[in-house]
């Protein structure tokens, strides 16, 4: 082993990948072969940084210089420039749009409000390296634990700690573990639920593929205050590199002795599985979770009997989320105290976010508790991207609802959140501009709770059913009075009456957007118009005469030929044959071709013929 | 591992793989590589340090790069710079006087006066 | 076949699911048999309309042939949002497919999926393993391109 100058972190989280960080790195193991570096520079490929937007990322040590949007292209002149003669390629540091820029990872305005305690070692270090999780502080609360501490004093730290479920409801990690820990059995499972399917959240995957010691360390930790013995990591099968990832780490704890029998001399052994999903966004839900453990169908069941006392073949279980796993070593390490100086009264510690959407900076990205919307959206998050102005975002995914620009300073905590309408969710963060639709997108989270449905109870089957047929109405133009408040008495009763969270949780994005959008669902249904012109059959395309140059282009691209007209006469849309693909609109030259709200008057007129000879055939 | 003492070694041992990554070093050792250090044989400099540092085991001490640093006739320049202590320039430097360097300056403490250039910021 | 490969793991009941993952996927034609499905309930001792329950519970399991490599686009709200209906309409094309349908030649099937989780590059599709991020209609081609090429 030689000693190296430089540690390149290419940043090798799905993110990045599904941008070709794999090819940089390719590449650079080519170039650094052809100039002789290799003895010189460490290649090390670590998990999510964070700011996916400007995939692929790096950093380079010692100076800590992070580039972005690297491509194979410009590897030569980083390995010639920066590694070679010690000047950094400024070209591909981040600027800012006063044209500053920022050379190293610590000055990137994007990690300067977050405080990392889940995600403090992704993208900093080799995730398929126990070593360097040792390196960190790694498995040190462990020992600590199992050498110094009872399961009581472990439950005691997290309780004071204020630490709370990461993965959606926020119920108090202590209770669960102090249920388990007091319930008796012949056997006790510990549960890591890594079937993260909220749309637009993806912290556990990076948490896992990014830093998969940590949550098997957290894991153990619980297993010992619970008293279990063997654990499962249930993992989504939508995400293969996760899987990899964890598997490898259990198996080096395996080597190293962290994992299995007697750990750290102790009386206490641990073993841990990983089992994978196949697509059923309902096993997220701790029961089902723990039938499709069992091998069946991922239905939920009434609770109670709750897991704590009935889980996995019948005895006492604990399911956690990845992140509430991820906080637990550094509470042990660093004291409750300290975990609870962090955030607001009842929310402590620290919560890592989804930004997604309209967003400039999309991402995963960990701040205190208590941080307002504006902080996280428009500081950390960098603001709207392409100048489009904040409309509304979606916070818990699907069984979340939507904020407004009114909340901005909104305190993000478990319970302001809830009374606001929305929910803390896994931490997925919608962000949305002008352009969009709120009919639209509530049409689109019901759709989704329809196909995630498992079918087992009702309210959830035929009544999410049943509102995404108001909903789709409404989007076509067959809205009429006393839809709205069709769609929330059904939100309201699908809320109390569904066996599990999804159901009850799946009508939140309608009532809130009905709440705080009233008057988009009054124009849909009311003027048959979608005012931001996203409801296909609620707007037109209009060729503008004037602009008009007549040079045939969108009639050419017209996939129904409803386009005619001659370089004299300028084009024309026939409306009634219109599909509104939009091709003519991407590919007007001179831009003479807009998006005008509701339908065109020629369409109205025939609907009312049409409904009137249904009419006539049925007197 | 069976107990914390065993874990502090391993975890002593990986935090030095890691110390490019902003642990702590007790000696920063800063070689010019501008386009005139290259010319001069900078790159053999640098490949003569890590190679002596690597041999001898010094694992409190970290190499690294520059660009050019103005000093043109005087390449290649090397900065040693060590914690609370006035930073050492030496210049003209060959693998020979890296090798001194490391003897002397690094293992020894004695700076090497005949390559030094400049001292203090 | 399909007994070697649920030799490799215990029999009992809690393993069908990794079961029927191996099963499929070393399927050249990605997907589970009915006489796949018989051997599995022998094996585990169920009856095989248990594991028929289980199969069709979970999206990511077939029990038609598809193509050799299975495109699978996000159809979640942030993908939504960053324009994957267009993306969808390109791939229909360029396979000369609907959703649930296989190319002609046998290489691709279209598949819509729930969240990725790769929504910070959206709009997003995984093609077996490996996840494209950043999509537009050219990527599309170039994409299928290379896969064709390789394979």
């Amino acid at each position: 082993m030689s000693l190296k100058r430089i540690d390149l972190l290419i940043c090798c989280g799905s993110g990045c990948l599904s941008a070709g960080a794999m090819k940089i790195k390719e590449r650079f193991h080519e170039v650094l072969q052809e100039k002789g570096l290799t003895n010189e520079i460490n290649i090390i490929e670590t998990g999510c940084m964070g700011p996916c937007d400007y995939g692929p990322v790096m950093v380079i040590y010692p100076e800590g210089i992070f580039y972005k949007k690297v491509t194979p292209a410009d590897v030569d002149e980083i390995v010639s420039e920066h590694f070679i003669k010690g000047r950094p390629v400024s070209r591909l540091m981040l600027q800012d749009e006063e044209e500053n820029t920022f050379s190293t990872q610590k000055e990137v305005p994007f990690y300067q409000k977050q405080v990392k305690v889940a995600l403090a070692n992704c993208g900093y270090i080799d995730p398929e390296s126990i070593d360097e999780y040792i390196a960190t502080g790694g498995y040190e609360a462990l020992g600590t634990v199992l050498t110094t501490m009872s399961p009581q004093d472990t439950i005691n730290v997290i309780k004071e700690s204020g630490l709370r479920g990461r993965g959606g409801g926020g119920f108090p990690t202590h209770i669960k573990w102090q249920m388990v820990h007091d319930n008796p059995g012949a056997e006790k499972y510990i549960i890591c639920n890594g079937d993260e399917g909220d749309p637009g959240a993806f912290m556990d995957r990076s948490l896992l593929e990014g830093d998969p010691h940590r949550i098997l360390e957290g894991m153990m930790i619980g297993a010992y205050a619970i008293g279990s013995n063997a654990g499962f990591l249930y993992i989504r099968a939508e995400y293969p590199l996760a899987i990899k990832r964890i598997k490898l780490a259990i198996s080096k704890a395996k080597e190293a002795g962290l994992m299995g029998k007697n750990i750290f001399g102790t009386d206490f052994c641990f073993d841990a599985e990983v089992r994978t999903g196949a697509g059923a966004f309902v096993c997220g839900e701790e029961t089902a979770l723990i039938h499709s453990i069992e091998g069946g169908r991922g239905n939920p069941t009434p609770k109670p009997p709750y897991p704590a006392v009935q889980g996995l073949w019948d005895m006492p279980s604990i399911v956690n989320n990845v992140e509430t796993f991820g906080n637990v070593p550094t509470i042990l390490l660093k004291g409750a105290k300290w975990f609870a100086s962090m955030g607001t009264a009842t929310s402590k510690g620290t919560k890592v976010f989804a930004l997604t959407g309209d967003i400039r900076n999309t991402g995963l990205v960990e701040v205190p508790m208590g941080i307002t919307l504006r902080e996280l959206i428009f500081d950390v998050g960098g603001g709207m991207s392409g100048g489009n102005k904040f409309k509304a975002v979606q916070l818990g995914g699907p069984s979340g609802g939507c904020l407004t620009a009114d909340h901005l300073d909104v305190h993000v905590d478990y319970e302001t959140l809830k009374e606001r309408g929305a929910m803390m969710g896994s931490g997925g963060v919608i962000v949305m501009s002008d352009k969009n639709c709120m009919v639209n997108i509530a049409k689109y989270f019901m759709d989704f709770c329809v196909d995630e449905s498992c079918g087992k109870c009702s309210p959830c089957r035929i009544g999410l059913k049943q509102m995404l047929g108001i909903l789709e109405r409404i989007t076509s133009g067959e809205g009429k009075e006393g839809d709205i408040e069709e769609l929330q008495r059904l939100g309201e009763a699908i809320g109390k009456l569904s066996l599990c969270g999804l159901g009850q949780t799946a009508p939140n994005p309608v009532l809130s957007t009905i709440r705080y959008f009233r008057d988009e669902y009054e124009t849909h249904i009311r003027d048959k118009s979608c005012g931001n012109k996203v409801c296909l059959p609620l707007m037109h395309f209009n060729i503008d005469k004037d602009r008009c140059i007549g040079c045939s282009l969108c009639a050419r691209k017209c996939p129904v030929t409803c386009i005619t007209g001659s370089r004299e006469e300028k084009y024309t849309i026939h409306q009634l044959e219109c599909v509104k693909c939009g091709n003519c609109q991407d590919v007007c030259p001179v831009k003479a071709i807009s998006r005008i709200p509701g339908m065109h008057p020629e369409v109205t007129a025939k609907r009312e013929t049409d409904a009137k000879s249904t009419n006539h055939h049925e007197d | 591992m069976k107990t914390l003492a065993d874990l502090k070694k391993i975890r002593e041992k990986a935090q030095e793989e890691m110390k490019l990554r902003g642990g702590s070093v007790r000696v920063k050792i800063v070689v010019g590589m501008g386009t005139s250090g290259i010319a001069m044989g900078a790159r053999e400099v640098m490949k003569t340090f890590l190679e002596e540092i690597s041999n001898r085991n010094l694992t409190d001490v970290l190499v690294t790069q520059t660009g050019e640093k103005g000093l043109s006739s005087m390449e290649p320049v090397v900065d040693v710079i060590e914690d609370g202590k006035p930073k050492v320039t030496y210049g003209n430097m060959t693998p020979d006087k890296v090798k001194k360097v490391v003897v002397e300056h690094i293992v020894n403490g004695r700076i090497v006066s005949d390559y030094v250039v400049a001292t203090g910021n | 076949m399909t007994l070697e490969i649920c030799k490799k793991y215990a029999p009992t009941k809690d393993n069908l699911i990794q079961i029927l993952h191996d099963v499929q996927d070393t399927h050249p034609q990605h997907y589970i048999s009915s006489a796949a499905v018989d051997a599995i309930a022998e094996y585990l001792n169920v009856p095989a309309n248990h594991i028929y329950g289980v199969l069709t519970f979970y999206t990511m399991y077939s029990t038609t042939p598809r193509g050799k490599n299975i495109i699978r686009l996000c159809e979640s709200p942030p993908c939504y949002i960053k324009g994957s209906e267009n993306i969808l309409r390109k791939l229909k094309i360029a396979l000369g497919v609907q959703t649930g349908g296989t190319s002609k030649d046998g290489m691709f099937t279209l598949e819509l999926c729930a969240c990725l989780g790769v929504c910070g590059n959206a709009p997003v599709m995984m093609i077996n393993d490996d996840v494209y991020g950043d999509l537009t209609e050219e990527k599309v081609d170039e994409i299928l391109e290379k896969i064709r090429r390789e394979r």
